[in-house]
């Protein structure tokens, strides 16, 4: 092509895609850069306060100690909810991508992954129904069991996990799912044939060929439960407190917007070197 | 263990499963017609949260707030989504790859970063807290997933049409409007659905930029919920989800859901 309609070619292609990426500058890019200047402030710079250049805000983080427990508690959290997601999510995948066949398959798919694009909020406050002392597990369970028992799990860590595994699921399921079905049945049915048993093909066949999909997902249900506060918040009660509910704290109750900004930008960071961590598996599971 | 018998755990696991997420919203929605303000049981039934909340100024002015931010959202990030994806789709350009890159921030980073970022940056530049700034934080969410939507589409485009419409004369904008728009639109559709129900569901970006007193559907829910939770709340969440369980059935009827039709 001619250096002229390569520059009309490139014009067109401007104009329409800046209105898009003007947007996500405005609304995410520079609010982040906002945040991480904000971070070093002494104080909102709002109504002619006194302000100075500090690094007090991190210094907090790194010296009282507070705040990074209840990082890790985060971080902990991530791990429990993950792992349960994916040890009771791929087998569900599984059963989805290779057992079940047809119209029921896209049916049952579709209902699996269908309460992920629900309301989030509304779910969590569905738990806190059925969770609470006296509620409705509470009186299931003891008609069925002969002998009493309180079950009372609601403002309890364990409330807050069926919660977020509740939330999150879908995703492992999902990315589980699409990576099983690209694997050929015939590569099964070649294993079986030259006498391979279903524990070996389990983990020398199908275990490695899903993995990007699995760590996908757990990728997925990672990052957004160590940022999580509404969950805490609604199903743990006094317990509830993690790293993301600080911050929440410092935003629309201490009112300490340099320190959760601070707070929110070590959260970015751990979050971003996940995200790094896991890009080359995350790119083989896109493709 | 034969196969079979495998066969029929596998589906049993697979209905356990269902019943987990299924569960809790069945429950939920049981109870906002119970008769009982506590959730006691047994069960009796009554429709009386359903009239209360019908007579609930503030959860019903939340919940036009929260459609008409939707609606606004929608159109919003399905014209600018669809605009992107056209010119990335037809255009190659140095930075193309950098680009595409750039729409995975805001899906990745969680919501609770990107919305304190957000508040701060609007309190700094003077739009501050209100409708306006929650607008502008959904769109910012909505447009990649109306991106990747799209794209997909586009990506089983036959180029070939676009060179044929153009050889016959049409300019690119009759070529955009006559021929590659109407090819796409199931995609568009699908993505405008995400985008709505990206609005409609957002609690954490909203909650941060929302006014108190001028919220939208899902802050006041969780405001009334931290002060005690009542039916008429159990009621205005059945709706929600009933309403955007509708909303996807429908994105999935034009859009492929991963399942292999």
């Amino acid at each position: 092509m001619a250096g002229t309609i390569a520059g009309q070619d490139r014009r067109k292609a401007f104009m329409l895609l800046s209105p898009a990426y003007l947007w996500l500058t405005v609304a995410v890019f520079l609010p982040l850069s906002a945040m991480a200047y904000f971070s070093f402030l002494s104080e909102v710079p709002f109504d002619g306060r006194d302000w100075h250049f500090t690094i007090a805000n991190y210094r907090a983080f790194f010296e009282t100690g507070t705040y990074a427990t209840l990082l890790w508690k985060s971080l902990k959290l991530g791990l429990v909810v993950t792992a349960v997601s994916v040890v009771i999510g791929f087998p569900c995948a599984y059963v989805l991508a290779k057992v079940v066949k047809g119209r029921a398959r896209e049916a049952l798919f579709l209902l699996v992954i269908l309460p992920f694009w629900s309301n989030s909020l509304v779910r969590i406050f569905s738990w806190a129904i059925v969770l609470r002392g006296n509620g409705v597990l509470d009186r299931a369970v003891n008609a069925v069991l002969p002998w009493d028992v309180k079950l009372n799990l609601m403002f309890s860590p364990t409330a807050i996990v069926i919660g977020l595994v509740h939330s999150y699921l879908p995703y492992v399921i999902l990315t589980s799912y699409l990576a099983l079905q690209a694997i050929d049945d015939s590569l099964i049915e070649a294993a079986r044939s030259l006498g391979a048993k279903r524990r070996t093909i389990l983990w020398r066949l199908i275990l490695p060929l899903a993995a990007p999909g699995i760590i996908a997902g757990a990728v997925l249900i990672f990052v957004p439960v160590v940022g999580s506060f509404m969950e805490p918040r609604l199903l743990g009660g006094r317990l509830g407190t993690y790293y993301g509910t600080v911050i929440e704290d410092q935003f629309v109750a201490v009112f300490n917007w340099p320190l959760g900004a601070a707070l929110s930008f070590i959260l970015l960071a751990v979050v971003l070197a996940i995200l790094a961590a896991a890009s080359p598996v995350l790119k083989r599971a896109a493709t | 263990m034969s196969n079979r018998f495998l066969a029929h755990l596998g589906r049993a696991y697979l209905g356990l499963i269902l019943f987990f997420l299924y569960a809790p919203i069945l429950v939920m929605a049981a109870m906002s017609l119970n008769a009982s303000e506590f959730y006691q049981l047994p069960f009796k039934f009554s429709g009386e949260w359903y009239d209360r909340l019908w007579n609930n100024r503030e959860i019903l002015a939340a919940a036009g707030r929260s459609i008409w931010i939707a609606v606004v959202v929608t159109v919003l990030a399905t014209t600018l989504g669809t605009a992107a994806s056209i010119a990335l789709y037809r255009h190659d350009f140095p930075g193309k790859r950098i680009l595409q890159a750039l729409l995975f921030p805001p899906i990745a980073i969680p919501w609770l970063i990107t919305g304190t970022a957000m508040l701060i940056f609007f309190f700094g530049i003077g739009i501050g807290r209100g409708t306006p700034a929650v607008i502008i934080g959904h769109v910012a969410l909505a447009l990649p997933y109306v991106i990747v939507v799209v794209s997909a589409r586009l990506a089983s485009f036959d180029r070939v049409l676009e060179e044929a419409a153009r050889s016959l004369g049409a300019s690119a904008w009759q070529v955009t409007r006559a021929v590659t728009v109407p090819w796409i639109l199931p995609g568009i559709i699908a993505g405008g659905l995400f985008a709505f129900a990206v609005s409609f569901d957002q609690f954490v970006v909203s909650y941060f930029l929302s006014e108190p007193g001028d919220t939208t559907l899902p802050v006041l829910i969780y405001t009334s919920i931290r002060k005690g939770f009542t039916p008429e709340i159990n009621a205005i969440s059945t709706i929600i989800i009933a309403v955007s369980m509708g909303l996807m059935l429908l994105a999935a009827r034009f859009t492929k859901f991963g399942g292999d039709r």
